[in-house]
């Protein structure tokens, strides 16, 4: 009797404890409401937008403890879509993302700083093109809550910027392209 | 000289296609190797590809045009001193050069089109998309394109040394029937 009651206070306490410790959360791939995009000049003419489509990840989220959040991404970078088949073809190709030989790219975060109300630091290790190097992103939570079909999601901003050349980037296109911006949003179903 | 092929000899017509194929496809392989290695600042890094689409569209139609021609005209006999390994290996390579030739066309046509956008003709008209949105269908498209045009390169040489076999080792009259010249 006292260990079903031990149960059953144990099982109790573990369901209240989502809103005390962090949680983790799986990207919404199926649904997708997470999308990595990027840009960068056009000869300084103009910007060129593109995507990767094919990405998955988890995070941990603790609103009362931000700074304990993880966030964990992998993109397979054959998936990217500039709305174009002969540049995404070249973009694929060992001049960019040389896709034959590294299929992915990864973040790991490895810190949070919390810089205000809803923003933060995240510092991350960024894996791409085979080179390994820390990026921070800086970072906004957009909102949480329980969704209408019996789940509960949390969703995030961010944007960072990579030089092409610290990742081993072979085709130089010229000032304007390089650097990229990413922009990220990422919203995840708690586990 | 007649339009027409007949049972001795090959007419105008069929000259013409055979020498102008080739000289398309040397030309193209050339131009699609030199234009895939240009930097993005090369003035021609826009117009070469563009070039290189628009010959390769009217190459499939040539294509075309010729394997309608040969089959509505009368072939050629073979030359009484050609050995019988000679003509099955002739007939093995011609048939492949057609066949590879309609593949790098096709596959070419994959690459561009590939989601969706359409291919200009010299400017004068636009080939729409039809297959598109295949499983990374530019990149292998793609490698098919590349690695057809290499062996075609290959066989299209070996078929050029046949011919010269023929013209200067065993001096008959194979060459000059396809340079349009009385048998000697």
């Amino acid at each position: 009797m006292k260990k079903i009651f031990a149960g059953v206070a144990l099982g109790g306490l573990m369901a209240l404890s989502g809103s005390l410790y962090a949680a983790d959360y799986q990207i919404d791939k199926e649904g997708q409401h997470a999308f990595i995009n990027f840009k960068t000049g056009h000869m300084g003419f103009s910007m060129l937008h593109g995507r990767f489509n094919d990405f998955d990840g988890t995070f941990s989220w603790d609103a009362e403890n931000p700074e304990n959040s993880k966030v964990n991404v992998t993109i397979n970078t054959a998936s990217v879509d500039s709305n174009h088949a002969e540049r995404d073809k070249h973009l694929r190709s060992d001049d960019f993302l040389n896709v034959a030989k590294h299929p992915q790219a990864t973040f790991v975060s490895t810190g949070v700083e919390v810089t205000g109300e809803n923003t933060a630091k995240v510092t991350g290790d960024f894996t791409f093109n085979g080179v390994t190097k820390p990026v921070v992103i800086d970072a906004r939570f957009v909102g949480e809550g329980d969704d209408p079909w019996g789940g509960y999601r949390a969703g995030f901003e961010g944007t960072t910027s990579i030089k092409l050349a610290d990742y081993d980037v072979s085709m130089d296109l010229g000032p304007a392209s390089a650097v990229v911006e990413l922009d990220l949003t990422i919203e995840g179903i708690r586990q | 000289m007649q339009l027409r092929n007949s049972q001795q000899r090959y007419g105008l017509v069929a000259i013409v296609l055979h020498w102008l194929v080739a000289l398309a496809v040397i030309g193209l392989a050339i131009l699609g190797l030199w234009m895939t290695d240009l930097s993005y600042y090369s003035p021609y890094y826009r117009s070469a590809p563009f070039w290189h689409k628009s010959i390769g569209i009217t190459l499939a139609a040539v294509l075309v045009l010729r394997l309608l021609w040969r089959w509505g005209n009368p072939r050629p006999a073979h030359l009484p001193n050609h050995k019988r390994w000679e003509i099955s290996v002739a007939g093995v390579v011609h048939g492949l050069l057609y066949l590879m030739l309609l593949v790098i066309v096709l596959s070419g046509y994959l690459i561009s089109t590939a989601t969706g956008q359409g291919i200009s003709v010299f400017g004068w008209f636009e080939i729409p998309a039809s297959i598109t949105g295949l499983p990374s269908q530019a990149d292998r498209a793609g490698a098919v394109h590349y690695w057809v045009a290499i062996a075609v390169l290959g066989l299209a040489a070996l078929h050029a040394l046949g011919a010269l076999k023929h013209h200067f080792l065993d001096r008959d009259d194979t060459l000059r029937r396809m340079l349009g010249m009385r048998a000697r």
